[in-house]
């Protein structure tokens, strides 16, 4: 088998920053912030190179859309061990409403334009938690879909995947060319070494617009207002279970 | 959020809580030990990386984020690092141990300013292993790569930057210390052998060493004493070679260092690093990048002092507000982002220099000269701005003080710094 595989890396908050909201409610601050790759993007990515050096696959095409800082995402994709990166530019006020159905697009005109065999993407992104970008995108190409994928074996023209759902495990056999989304445990993702940091910057990045891809990103939402949560207030402590049940009638939950 | 489960997170499943949950359920409850400090970001475009440099210290920080930096109160409350060498083998499939060295050999081609980046992310996780690292890559590594003949560099340093092997130099002695060039280790030749009698102190890495170079007295009594002196490289188990006691240290701790005895210890001459009696330029050479490449270690925990005090002056609470809020710990703070600042600019521009070919010994003895000095200072502030807190050891900044002084005294004490940098100076204006 050799599959071209394309990856989605998405460029969100890295995990470990504080988020804070704007003053104007408008969003939360970005404005200086550490942005890194999706942690579950890294995994695919991960999973995609594991897949070319076992010889499954032949060629790794990481796709980034956002502003210009995407192309960092890109660079560490290239680093880990992608062969080439496209570019979709997207920024401003386009950008803040970006949505799944967008990126499902554009996923589903480069798996046709590039000939892709295969896409891995994140299960879900860590600012957004949405968990629908590759079951879109499987539905527009009418692929079949693997979702929150812990096990990933490429065997005659189709995949075997093992699934993460609610009730335990479930193994799944989808023929290519279909969609994967990858969850926690698929795999961990390596570290970018220096020499394939510099390896990396020879590799290309094409850049794109919407247009291009026939994808209109005009906003199909509007964000009413972002707000911190709300202050967690103290608890109360009672002698017995049917005080508790009591409480809980008082206060409209039971 | 599901997100939090994240394995590569669990190391710091309480560094997100932290940041996700209210701050003030730190200052309540003691729970030092699980908790990991959030770092305070470092500005990159101002110290004027490169993109690479900047996904350079990305991997290096994620890296000892996780493997490392958890451990470091243990390892240096028990002066030893359990996991040292599957640590040292992560780090050379990183390519970080050979650095400077020609990949041909299995380094990583990169400079010294790449090196400075890698050993200041180490040393603000840790800053006894990030000495260790230095002395490994840099002390041992690098004088291979740059004076090995083309068979020693085959031998050694494939292993050395696996992290298969760990190196370390030696050449300060019980009686020579800043006198280095008065040591008194002999080296007699004997037919193709040249054997080896005297001992080496305070030498980093000592215990755990499989490659080390030695310097040692060649010469007869008629020359110089400067001009007597041979570098080798000697090998662990070669007969008449062995370590002493571990060293117990007021810091760096967990970055072995001991004494090393040598009993007619044979060293074959083909062993001889650069040419005989030619030792002390591999010596003075060796000691410019030795104090540049060092330097970043104060950088590296002076980062770590700003890390851990900035956040803790934006928890604590006292008389209802925040103490980084009140005008003395924001002139403590400024204080110290300045001088970080200062620090780190000076440093990458000498870092960048030598890439270039152009070092100045002035300037590689005062990058640590300065560095070190201004990281005792703020490893007191940082002590001071965390108060009581600061003074018990289940909080870093302790170790930070104890791990920040040794640079004041090895790789030159600042007093022998400060002599080079005058001299040098006098002659400008002979």
């Amino acid at each position: 088998m050799s599959l071209r595989i394309l990856v989605g890396c998405k460029r969100v908050i890295d995990y470990a920053v504080k988020i804070r909201v704007k003053p104007d409610k408008s969003g939360v601050i970005t404005e200086g912030v550490k942005h890194s790759m999706n942690p579950f993007d890294e995994i695919a990515i991960e999973e995609a190179v594991r897949m070319k050096e076992k010889k499954i696959a032949k060629e790794i095409v990481a796709f980034s859309c956002g502003p210009t800082q995407c192309q960092e995402t890109l660079r560490t994709a290239l680093a880990m061990g992608a062969d080439r990166g496209i570019h979709v530019e997207v920024s401003g006020p386009e950008y803040e409403t970006l949505q799944p159905l967008h990126i499902s697009k554009m996923l589903a005109k480069l798996a046709k334009d590039e000939q892709i065999d295969l896409i891995i993407v994140g299960k879900q992104a860590i600012d957004d938690d949405c968990n629908q970008t590759a079951q879109m995108t499987a539905a527009l190409l009418d692929w079949p879909q693997a979702t929150s994928a812990s096990k990933i074996e490429a065997k005659d023209g189709s995949l075997q995947v093992v699934r993460e759902i609610d009730g335990g495990l479930e193994t799944i056999k989808v023929k290519l060319p279909s969609v994967v989304s990858a969850d926690l445990r698929l795999n961990e993702p390596r570290y970018a070494t220096l020499p394939n940091i510099m390896k990396a910057k020879k590799k290309p990045i094409k850049k794109l617009a919407p247009k291009d891809l026939g994808v209109d990103v005009s906003p199909r939402i509007q964000v009413v207002t972002v707000e911190e949560p709300p202050v967690r207030q103290a608890g109360a402590k009672v002698e017995n279970v049917d005080a508790v049940v009591e409480k809980l009638k008082a206060l409209g939950h039971a | 959020m599901s997100s939090l489960l994240f394995s590569r997170l669990l190391g710091n499943v309480n560094r997100g809580c932290q940041t996700r949950r209210l701050l003030p359920v730190i200052a309540t409850f003691s729970c030092p030990q699980q908790r990991q400090m959030t770092h305070y970001p470092i500005d990159d475009i101002i110290s004027g990386l490169t993109d690479e440099q900047i996904q350079l210290r990305k991997t290096v920080f994620d890296f000892v984020q996780k493997e490392l930096a958890p451990k470091a109160n243990e390892i240096d409350k028990m002066n030893t690092f359990p996991e040292m060498r599957e640590f040292y083998k992560k780090c050379g499939s990183l390519g970080l141990l050979g650095i400077t060295a020609k990949s041909e050999y299995g380094g990583s081609d990169g400079g010294y300013l790449d090196h400075c980046i890698i050993m200041e992310e180490i040393s603000r996780a840790s800053g006894a292993i990030g000495l260790s690292y230095g002395a490994h890559s840099n002390l041992c590594v690098n004088q291979i790569s740059r004076n090995g003949s083309e068979e020693q560099k085959k031998k050694y340093l494939p292993k050395l930057c696996s992290g298969e092997h760990i190196g370390a130099l030696a050449m300060s002695e019980p009686g020579s210390g800043s006198d280095v060039v008065s040591m008194r280790t002999k080296a007699e030749k004997k037919g193709d052998y040249y054997v080896l009698n005297g001992n080496k102190f305070w030498i980093t890495n000592g215990p755990d060493a499989d490659v080390l170079i030695i310097y040692a007295k060649t010469g007869t009594g008629d020359t110089k004493p400067q001009h007597g002196i041979t570098a080798f490289i000697i090998e662990k188990d070669m007969p008449g070679f062995r370590t002493a006691q571990k060293l117990d240290k007021l810091g760096m701790r967990g970055s072995n260092t001991c004494e090393l005895i040598f009993e007619d210890c044979k060293v074959p001459a083909s062993n001889i690093l650069g040419k005989l009696n030619h030792g002390v330029y591999v010596l003075m050479s060796g000691l410019e990048s030795e104090r540049l490449v060092l330097a970043s270690g104060p950088v590296g925990i002076m980062q770590a002092c700003c890390d851990t005090a900035f956040e803790y002056a934006h928890i604590r609470k006292q008389f209802g507000k925040r103490i980084g809020e009140f005008q003395l710990i924001q002139g403590k703070m400024a204080d110290m982002y300045t001088t970080l600042g200062a620090c780190r600019s000076y440093l990458y521009c000498v870092a960048r220099a030598c890439d270039r070919g152009h070092a100045s010994n002035k300037d590689c003895a005062g990058i640590i000269l300065y560095t070190a000095e201004k990281a005792t200072l703020m490893a007191l502030d940082a002590i001071q701005i965390l108060g009581g807190n600061g003074y018990i050891n289940d909080y870093p900044t302790g170790r930070y003080l104890r791990d920040a002084k040794l640079y004041e005294i090895g790789a030159g004490t600042s007093e022998v710094r400060r002599s080079i940098i005058g001299r040098s100076l006098n002659e400008e204006y002979k």
